[in-house]
């Protein structure tokens, strides 16, 4: 919620809770991530390239974070269970934001809704666009696997995006910064989960170690992606309100060592899935593995454009 | 699959979870739940037990390591404390800006 002062709102305590707070127990003092913050464009940025972006760091959040709710019932057991929804809550939330942050930096990017649509843009922005519109990195596109696969991808997604995020933090542009800030917490629990698990899976049976080094290279082909700018990447960094993956390239690399070093497992270079038609998933090129999921996630809204939810 | 390791067919040990809550002074048992080891409990207690902000710390016990009285032995011991109202500090005012008593 954005006032006319250009700056946002809490919703929290008296929306959400229903008024008293002191009704209840447990479970009090939630905060609004954004509540009290300047959401002026920076100088010095183009807004259609903060939206590409902002769609670029939603996007990977919010398909990574569908892929793994797909766990929901059918994790290893109920704890585990209940790990990946809530992993897959922080996301969705971090999506959220993101989008929003992009269709209000730049409104031509939602797509049109009928006359009278309740639909939200951060939700238009979800549910209306086609694939080939979607900036997410190809990593969070394939098939969930095995919970190996799973654990695997994990560890690379929330190393990645964590090393992003928390120089992200540091952004001008004070929603970003804040919505960093936000996540820096959620993604630093995700990857202690997905190191935890990727040391027991290594170290556990013969089974679960064959498994986990199996899952390396499907999940490793796309790591060259994760690291390769796109110009927009570029030209937001240059303007002090993005990030170039690249500059994280080293940092991340020397995590993942300390992992595959204490499990035990040796890294090897793997095959690589290039640019197709010159372009990866920042480009809106994309694995067939996305449009299968978005007609699921999206099938439910696109037949209801005038629902209210 | 033919075999499926010995491992796998046990269940993870029960741990008690015990949370403090922002606004509690002493930890509260919550519920239970199963893990492989003490890392893990707290990992899934953190993430089955305070996913609405109900927590600033938590203790993990194995169940099999609790105590804990029989049904058979309340009378006892419990009923010899029903009639002894005068262990209740109730001859003293409390001030109003104490709390939690």
């Amino acid at each position: 919620m954005t006032t006319e002062s250009g700056f946002h709102d809490s919703v929290y305590d008296e929306d959400l809770l229903g008024g008293d707070a002191s009704h209840w127990a447990f479970g009090t003092s939630f905060e609004d991530p954004l509540a009290g913050v300047d959401t002026t464009i920076p100088d010095g940025v183009d807004p259609e390239e903060l939206a590409a972006y902002c769609l670029m760091l939603g996007d990977d959040a919010l398909i990574y974070s569908h892929r793994l709710s797909e766990w929901c019932s059918r994790a290893p057991d109920l704890e585990e269970d209940i790990a990946l929804a809530n992993i897959a809550l922080d996301l969705l939330g971090q999506a959220r934001l993101l989008l929003a942050r992009a269709a209000a930096a730049s409104p031509a990017v939602v797509p049109a809704m009928p006359e009278g649509s309740p639909v939200p843009p951060e939700d238009a922005l979800a549910f209306f666009r086609p694939d080939a519109q979607f900036r997410s990195t190809r990593l969070v596109e394939p098939d969930n696997g095995d919970f190996a696969v799973t654990i695997v991808r994990l560890l690379l997604f929330s190393t990645w995006r964590l090393a992003l995020l928390e120089r992200l933090a540091s952004s001008r542009d004070q929603v970003l910064a804040a919505i960093a800030a936000k996540g820096v917490k959620e993604v630093t629990y995700h990857r202690d989960y997905a190191g935890r698990w990727f040391l027991t899976l290594a170290q556990g049976t013969d089974e679960s170690r064959s498994r986990l080094l199996a899952a390396l290279p499907p999940v490793f082909a796309f790591h060259e992606e994760l690291f390769t700018d796109h110009p927009v990447e570029t030209s937001v960094a240059a303007a002090g309100v993005g990030v170039a993956p690249s500059d994280v390239a080293a940092e991340v690399a020397v995590i993942l060592e300390q992992v595959f070093s204490v499990s035990g497992v040796e890294r090897h270079d793997v095959p690589q899935i290039g640019p197709v038609a010159g372009g990866t998933g920042r480009d809106g090129r994309h694995t067939e593995a996305l449009s299968h999921l978005l007609a699921e996630m999206q099938s439910v809204a696109r037949a209801h454009p005038l629902g209210v939810w | 699959m033919s075999e499926v390791p010995e491992m796998v067919q046990d269940d993870w040990p029960l741990y008690e979870i015990f949370v403090r809550g922002k606004r509690g002074l002493n930890h509260v048992h919550v519920g239970s739940l199963h893990a492989a080891d003490d890392e893990m409990a707290l990992r899934h207690a953190r993430d089955v037990y305070t996913r609405r902000n109900e927590g600033v710390s938590i203790w993990a016990v194995r169940s099999d390591a609790i105590a804990a009285s029989s049904p058979d032995e309340k009378d006892p011991l419990f009923a010899p404390a029903n009639d002894k109202v005068y262990r209740h500090p109730t001859f003293y005012s409390i001030p109003d800006d104490v709390p939690h008593m």
